[in-house]
């Protein structure tokens, strides 16, 4: 009978301590300290939320660098990715037709090697990074749909090229903010 | 380079964490005590108890039961009712009854296996208050039952093993909260989110909307990671960009998979008085980790042919975040499917067939490549009882370990959390395979469609968490069997090593002789070595042909 009574108290005040108090707490720090981290690192222009750095959008237009291909088509509400398997013939046939896809819009020979993270979808759905590499190959195709110099567009990627850990990281461009820059260069 | 460094910054790290432990859990003084032991105490009045008693093991594991059925029933309930519950910015509805169920089991024993998407499942109220306060309670009770089978040993001729409440108030209060403290002001620097405000409505680029959830997530996540649980506040967990935005986020939530399960190898070996058993013990996991690392990374990467065929360039990047990569891809997957944690950052569904081999075998060991907080090391002493039985077997003489001689009680307690959940496994996965309510999850074709079933039951037995989430599981039928199976996995590792601990303190203590078989040598590292990979291959080996293997051969084939 005793254990009952310990078991019933201990679960009520381990469930205020590490329930209500901890997070409230850790959020409170984390408001005064960190707000933009906190509250999802969102981008605000002419006062309207625009997106989070962290979150990929979906992009689609010859206007914009194109991000990685998404499960969920960046609903964001939904995250996870296609769990499809390595000998998955559905899998095969949807990379096929995405490799085709990119060679056709950014005009690549018909037996050139696309880059694997512009095909195959991220685990998350909401990858907002590829690689620089991935980002140049589209530069052609940017700078004649909004008529800017390819060096324009060239010096916008170098601009944005992000690597945490000197030598351990690939260097990644986030499409989003390259996409933002283009547009803000437009004006 | 950058693996190796890792591993050796988190052994450096874990020897005075285990030290740290050991202090902290024979109730000496440390450098914490002068801030926590006032609120230790407040807390004992609070809950009246007297933390001086000595419990046996039979009130032990009642009192452990006890707590852990009050904490599925409340956690039951709160989700069923989180609609009318504050804290619940976007209106969510109670969470159906099998969901909720499985939901509750599964939280509570540590395992963290999700059927259901966070984002849209789940209110604020749910996630803090209910998920990740089991997240804490859950790990503690695994680092109880590790301190009793510990007292087995260095206790002798009593019935007393300790106070299960004082236990799992000092591992909350001395060691979780503080190292969760810590982890996820990290993260939240970093940009994982921690916050009370609704979903974030945004008007994308291309003028469509995207609603981008939020919530209190980093100081789930922190204890996520570091309470061997793994349970997402998202559904695409660590891949998340809000649960982990970057390669910084990613090194540290690693390290926190292994870092408390290694420590407590460490502390075993301090308590024991016997640092050298605490290494040997340690080596055998860590050759088994590199092991499996080291196929995983091989056969990851490996690009894969039919892809290759196609006309891309290197990297299995299906299912993975370039923001990490594929080594650091299978280093995270390796840690979490060795140490029970089940977190994810890439999806293991999309993995090499031979890299997911590594993740069921890991699994299939019954998670003592370190595993979860104490019930890993725990399964490691059944495996090592079992080995000692073996070598006594050999030359003659009645097995010992640390002091205690072995009898049969013991062997059999022992042998329990060895055969019991491999059964569950096969029995499980062979009703999923025959009934249509089973097939109707498989979301790949052939080979790949059995490897998502055994992966459910492997994850669930071993209470692991993580999944080939491909599988559709969030039906009454995958519900019930894996959280069945869950609930096996669990008290069929907590009550042996129990059970154990109370016969073993009763015994006193045999001298160590010329004739007693070491027990820190490399002999025994490798006897030990070889019983896991012999049970493991043995028991799995016609399944793990079938699935895994089978597909392998079918990508080189094709």
């Amino acid at each position: 009978m005793k254990a009952i009574k310990n078991a019933l108290l201990m679960f009520v005040v381990f469930s205020v301590l590490l329930g209500i108090i901890y997070p409230v707490a850790i959020t409170g720090i984390s408001q005064v300290v960190f707000p933009h981290q906190a509250n999802g690192y969102l981008i605000t222009e002419n006062e309207k939320v625009i997106g989070s750095e962290l979150i990929g959008q979906n992009f689609t237009s010859p206007y914009y660098f194109h991000g990685r291909p998404s499960a969920t088509v960046y609903d964001s509400v939904t995250s996870g990715g296609s769990n499809l398997g390595p000998t998955n013939q559905k899998l095969m046939d949807e990379v096929n037709e995405r490799i085709q896809q990119i060679r056709i819009e950014e005009s690549l020979s018909s037996n050139s090697t696309v880059p694997a993270d512009l095909v195959l979808s991220s685990g998350s759905g909401l990858e907002a990074y590829i690689y620089v590499e991935s980002a140049r190959l589209q530069i052609p195709r940017i700078a004649k749909a909004r008529g800017f110099s390819e060096a324009e567009v060239e010096n916008i990627v170098e601009d944005n090229v992000e690597g945490w850990i000197v030598g351990i990281d690939t260097p990644l461009v986030n499409v989003l903010k390259l996409n933002i820059a283009l547009d803000n260069t437009r004006r | 380079m950058f693996i190796f460094l890792f591993l050796l910054l988190t052994i450096v790290l874990s020897i005075p964490i285990g030290r740290y432990m050991s202090k902290v859990f024979e109730g000496q003084r440390t450098f914490m005590t002068p801030l926590l032991s006032p609120i230790e105490r407040f807390i004992y009045r609070l809950i009246q108890v007297d933390e001086k008693e000595e419990m046996n093991w039979k009130k032990y594991a009642y009192s452990l039961i006890v707590f852990n059925l009050i904490s599925i029933a409340s956690l039951f309930l709160l989700q069923l009712l989180q609609g009318i519950l504050p804290l619940n910015p976007r209106g969510l509805s109670g969470v159906r009854w099998d969901t909720a169920l499985n939901t509750a089991i599964s939280f509570v024993t540590n395992t963290n296996w999700q059927s259901y998407a966070g984002e849209t499942t789940m209110s604020y109220l749910t996630q803090m208050l209910g998920l990740a306060v089991q997240n804490f309670v859950s790990a503690a009770v695994g680092i109880a039952t590790i301190l009793v089978f510990i007292r087995g040993f260095t206790r002798k001729n009593t019935d007393n093993l300790g106070n299960f409440w004082v236990d799992m108030t000092r591992s909350v209060l001395y060691i979780l909260l503080p190292l969760s403290i810590i982890l996820s002001i990290i993260l939240v620097s970093q940009g994982v989110v921690q916050t009370f405000n609704s979903y974030a409505i945004v008007q994308t680029l291309e003028g469509s909307t995207q609603t981008i959830p939020l919530g209190p997530a980093a100081s789930q996540v922190a204890i996520k990671m570091l309470g061997s649980n793994g349970g997402g506040f998202f559904n695409a967990n660590s891949a998340h960009p809000f649960e982990n935005p970057n390669s910084i986020t990613n090194f540290f939530e690693t390290l926190s998979i292994l870092l408390l399960p290694m420590s407590l190898v460490f502390a075993f070996g301090y308590m024991v008085r016997n640092f050298k058993q605490g290494i040997a013990i340690f080596s055998v996991m860590m050759i088994l980790l590199l092991m499996g690392l080291g196929v995983a990374l091989w056969s990851e990467s490996q690009t894969n042919p039919l892809m290759q065929k196609l006309g891309i360039s290197d990297g299995n990047l299906e299912g993975k975040e370039i923001r990490f990569g594929v080594a650091e891809s299978v280093l995270w997957s390796v840690a979490t499917t060795a140490v029970s944690n089940g977190g994810v950052n890439s999806m293991h569904d999309s993995t090499m067939p031979l890299t997911g081999l590594v993740y069921l075998f890991n699994m299939g060991t019954g998670e003592v490549i370190f595993g979860g907080l104490g019930v890993g090391l725990a399964g490691m002493l059944f495996y090592v009882i079992l080995t000692m039985f073996i070598a006594g077997l050999m030359i003659g003489r009645t097995p010992e370990f640390l002091g205690k001689k072995l009898g049969p009680e013991e062997m059999k307690m022992a042998l329990v959390p060895l055969i019991l959940p491999p059964a569950a496994i096969l029995i499980f996965s062979a009703i999923a395979l025959s009934i249509p309510e089973g097939l109707a999850g498989i979301n790949n074709p052939g080979s790949h469609g059995l490897s998502e079933i055994l992966y459910a039951y492997f994850s669930a037995l071993a209470n692991n968490g993580s999944a080939f989430a491909g599988l559709s599981a969030n039906t009454v039928f995958y519900n019930l069997t894996t959280g069945l199976g869950i609930l096996i996995g669990r008290f069929a590792t907590i009550i042996p090593a129990i059970a154990i601990a109370g016969s073993l303190s009763q015994k006193g203590k045999v001298p160590v002789n010329s004739a007693s078989f070491p027990t820190t040598g490399p002999l025994f590292v490798i006897m030990v070595t070889a019983v896991i990979i012999i049970i493991g291959a043995l028991t799995y080996f016609p399944i793990f042909a079938l699935g895994p293997g089978l597909e392998h051969l079918l990508m080189l084939g094709r």
